[in-house]
């Protein structure tokens, strides 16, 4: 690429235009959308954050005096609602997903500029009524609203938090669209699909299951309103209902929005992982097809939240053996990612810490994940600590960690500045650690029998719970570290250079941070991804 | 100070054993993969002098063999847990049954023979026994972790369980599906007992059996003002209703089973029999999930008693 040589040197997307929160507030351009993203999920992971301090604080004694049953009831419902909804499904996709996209295939912009800018606005629009819901008094029934509880039983501001996910499930439901129409149409000459980095399959695959998914979400929490407000006999028996019916309807988008969750962070690790090891990553096609597997195979499995909800011994037997399945193409994507470290030239820096720490973690986290597809062990372990650690480590360890990863791999282009290595390896260390610390207890706790959702608990349990709050408070710093050096390397970062990485992909090919339209001349392209040079 | 993961169900032992099984497995997958991982790091760290030509960037034999042997390996697992699971699934026909109703935020136990407590529930050792269960409200989740048996309870449904108590002492019932405010301390105590001591327990317990619970109920609701056998009012005869098919308004077949019997009494409306006017009243709210697990108890007793009652 010489081309920069020739062209005339655009003004970069951060300060082009007029100066101000304004020309932020109506801009069209997919980079400036990522980063209002970014601001907006960083709130809520801290919002949700300190939700999570209060159940862990709450949790050390088994009595529960930190907190009266309402409130403790409360504070894990607005934990889960908020991070599910409002930071893990919006994370990877809508910041780095909307930074990257364009700029990894070539484009100017995504598809549809406007619809972009219009699901930033929904998504804090939802954002809003749940917070709205938090001020007057918060919400009872958990992120599930399981029903009848929430539809004529709970007490408190369930409609208004139903809204707010309502909304916020439109602004995933466009972010998607807008993301399938760009990879179709939008690719550079060249660009042909199996030239496309791991990260654009993922997304891919994210958005076909957004898009599927999520209005099935929206349906339900509809009926959940109409039940609630008129009477309506959906889902409540008293009425001529039946609660089972709620709880397909949401597993078969909740289920799904697991992969929404987990998907882009995988192509995040391959983006990191190729860098960090400099070769090509082992199994291109295996892993690009592994996605899409995941993302359809995940449509099957809803019924493995219900083993003991009262479906049939018939129906545990179909979704035991498609929850095995769906596992097999994990299996291939981790040992793919083991084996590209082979004759690599391997760079610690912190973005391949983290993607290695993202390896482990989900290693472990899947791994667990088998041992409730098997109903007979789910019957016991499903409702348990178990269940709350297997999906703290896919969610956090997998999906936070790789977030973080590529955060601070795609640093130096988002902000044009470079991020201090060294605080930045301390922190992925000790969130590796203070995760396992965390989490690995929970695991223990939910064998030996401890129901989760308990404000209280039987105080045999209480060492492993105090361990797991210690654990909390060494993840609390090292979440809350990065908040300060790469703050800091916003003004004080040595300017980061086109490609401080020496990564391959098209997003290094042009300055940091970008020009408005990404490149100063359309890119062509005549190779596959990941062609490093050691 | 480690709380003990006590086997004290027949199943518990099979189950643990599958538990088990897999732990070793994932322990060999998480030592081999991470010990991989962290020999290619030292050996591949930017500097080292490891040999790296003749690197490879696919093979389909590698692919296939990480795709096929963990899948024969979940099959494995998957057949093996599903042996269980039918066990679980299956009570023994001769299982003793006790009815369970759960509400916010307490569990009550019947014994067929009139015996009724409050968050304990008293079983015999080494005999099979099937819990029958329903919900007055929102759904709860009967789980005792020493039997490694779980069931969720909802609301206007029968949902079982069963377990065979393989040890004497008192093990806990939580609440395992979160059911409002005080669902951490929706917790019981079941006490397993030798079965003399278990009978002896029944006998000091004893009161009018859950059928003739039901019978009086049938008289003192009016069920036998429309259902009895003089009744000048046209409604269905529900002697030996129990098991039969019944042929509904809409055309529709139905076995009379203990939901049909159930959902009769607190939503008539719902399947209304052919040939007769929807002019049942509906019991919702007037009596409790209990009451109807004694009426339909009295009507599934053999026809003769039922008979025998209307005198």
């Amino acid at each position: 690429m010489n081309s920069s040589d020739r062209a005339p040197h655009p003004e970069n997307y951060l300060t082009a235009g007029e100066p101000g929160l304004w020309s932020w507030l109506r801009t069209h351009d997919h980079k400036r959308i990522g980063i209002l993203y970014a601001v907006g999920i960083t709130f809520f992971f801290f919002l949700g954050g300190i939700a999570a301090t209060l159940i862990r604080l709450n949790l050390v004694t088994p009595a529960g005096t930190l907190m009266s049953a309402e409130t403790y009831n409360k504070a894990f419902t607005l934990h889960g609602v908020v991070m599910v909804w409002f930071f893990l499904i919006p994370s990877i996709p809508a910041t780095l997903g909307n930074f990257l996209l364009p700029l990894m295939i070539g484009a100017r912009d995504v598809a549809f500029p406007r619809l972009n800018l219009f699901s930033w606005y929904l998504y804090v629009g939802g954002g809003l009524f749940t917070i709205g819901a938090l001020l007057l008094g918060g919400v009872d029934t958990g992120w599930t609203f399981y029903t009848p509880f929430s539809t004529m039983f709970s007490n408190t501001h369930v409609v208004l938090a139903v809204v707010g996910v309502f909304v916020v499930g439109f602004s995933s439901i466009l972010t998607g669209i807008n993301f399938i129409v760009t990879v179709h149409t939008m690719r550079a000459v060249g660009m042909h699909w199996f030239r496309l980095p791991l990260f654009v399959w993922a997304l891919y695959a994210t958005s076909l299951v957004m898009v599927l998914a999520t209005p099935v979400l929206a349906m339900t929490l509809s009926l959940i309103a109409l039940e609630r407000l008129l009477g309506v006999g959906i889902f409540d028996p008293a009425l001529g209902g039946d609660p089972l019916l709620f709880q397909h309807f949401f597993w078969f988008y909740s289920h799904p929005a697991v992969y929404i969750m987990i998907l882009p962070a995988m192509g995040v690790v391959s983006e990191l992982i190729t860098c960090g090891v400099r070769r090509q990553i082992f199994g291109y096609r295996f892993m690009a097809w592994s996605m899409m597997a995941i993302a359809v195979i995940g449509f099957m499995v809803w019924g493995h939240h219900m083993f003991v909800a009262g479906q049939s011994m018939y129906a545990g037997i179909v979704f035991s053996i498609l929850s095995f399945v769906v596992a097999v193409p994990s299996a291939i994507k981790v040992f793919n990612w083991v084996a590209t470290l082979y004759k690599g030239t391997i760079d610690f820096h912190a973005p391949m810490l983290y993607a290695l720490g993202f390896v482990g973690l989900f290693m472990l986290g899947g791994l667990t994940g088998l041992f409730l597809a098997a109903t007979a062990l789910d019957v016991n372990l499903t409702d348990t600590y178990f269940v709350v650690a297997h999906f703290h480590y896919i969610m956090v360890g997998g999906s936070v960690m790789a977030y973080l990863g590529g955060i601070h791999f795609w640093w130096p282009k988002i902000t044009g500045r470079l991020y201090p290595e060294g605080p930045a390896r301390f922190a992925a260390i000790l969130m590796f650690f203070g995760f396992n610390f965390t989490f690995f207890p929970q695991y223990l706790l939910g064998y030996l029998g401890m129901p989760r959702r308990y404000h209280a608990y039987p105080e045999p349990f209480q060492w492993l719970n105090v361990l797991s709050s210690a654990g909390a408070s060494i993840l609390a710093v090292s979440y809350l570290m990065p908040l300060c050096y790469l703050g800091w390397s916003l003004w004080r970062g040595a300017p980061a250079g086109t490609n401080p990485w020496r990564a391959t992909g098209l997003e290094w090919t042009t300055p940091s941070p970008p020009p408005v339209h990404n490149f100063p001349l359309p890119p062509v392209v005549n190779e596959g991804p990941y062609r490093y040079r050691p | 100070m480690m709380p003990t993961t006590l086997q004290a169900s027949s199943i518990a032992p099979d189950i643990d054993a599958l538990f088990n099984a897999m732990l070793v497995l994932s322990s060999v997958v998480v030592v081999g993969v991470f010990g991989t991982m962290i020999v290619f790091c030292v050996r591949y760290r930017r500097g080292s002098p490891a040999d790296r030509t003749e690197r490879k960037n696919q093979s389909l034999a590698v692919e296939l063999t990480w795709t096929l042997v963990p899948l024969a390996l979940f099959i494995g697992l998957f057949g093996w847990s599903i042996g269980l699971w039918q066990r679980l699934q299956t009570p023994p026909a001769d299982a003793a049954v006790i009815y369970v109703v759960a509400k916010q935020w307490m569990w009550k136990a019947q014994h067929p023979n009139g015996q009724r407590e409050i968050n304990a529930l008293h079983v015999p050792l080494g005999q099979p026994v099937r819990l029958v269960m329903t919900s007055e409200d929102v759904i709860h989740s009967f789980y005792v972790p020493a039997f490694r048996v779980k069931q969720d309870v909802l609301p206007g449904r029968y949902t079982q369980l069963w377990f065979t108590a393989t040890r004497l002492g008192h093990f806990t019932l939580f609440c395992a599906e979160f059911c409002g405010t005080d669902h951490a301390a929706m917790q019981g105590d079941v006490e397993v007992l030798p079965p003399g001591l278990y009978a002896q327990w029944l006998e000091r317990h004893a009161s009018a059996t859950l059928a003739s619970r039901g019978a009086s109920l049938f008289r003192q609701l009016g069920c036998s003002g429309c259902h009895g056998g003089q009744s000048t009012v046209h409604a269905p005869d529900l002697n030996g209703l129990y098991g039969r098919t019944v042929a509904l308004s809409d055309g529709s077949h139905i076995v009379a089973d203990d939901r049909y019997l159930h959902d009769s009494i607190m939503l008539p409306a719902l399947q209304v029999v052919a040939g007769y006017a929807p002019i049942m009243p509906s019991y919702q709210g007037r009596i409790g999930e209990e009451d109807v697990l004694a009426l339909v108890a009295y009507l599934k007793s053999p026809a003769r008693e039922y008979a025998h009652e209307q005198q």
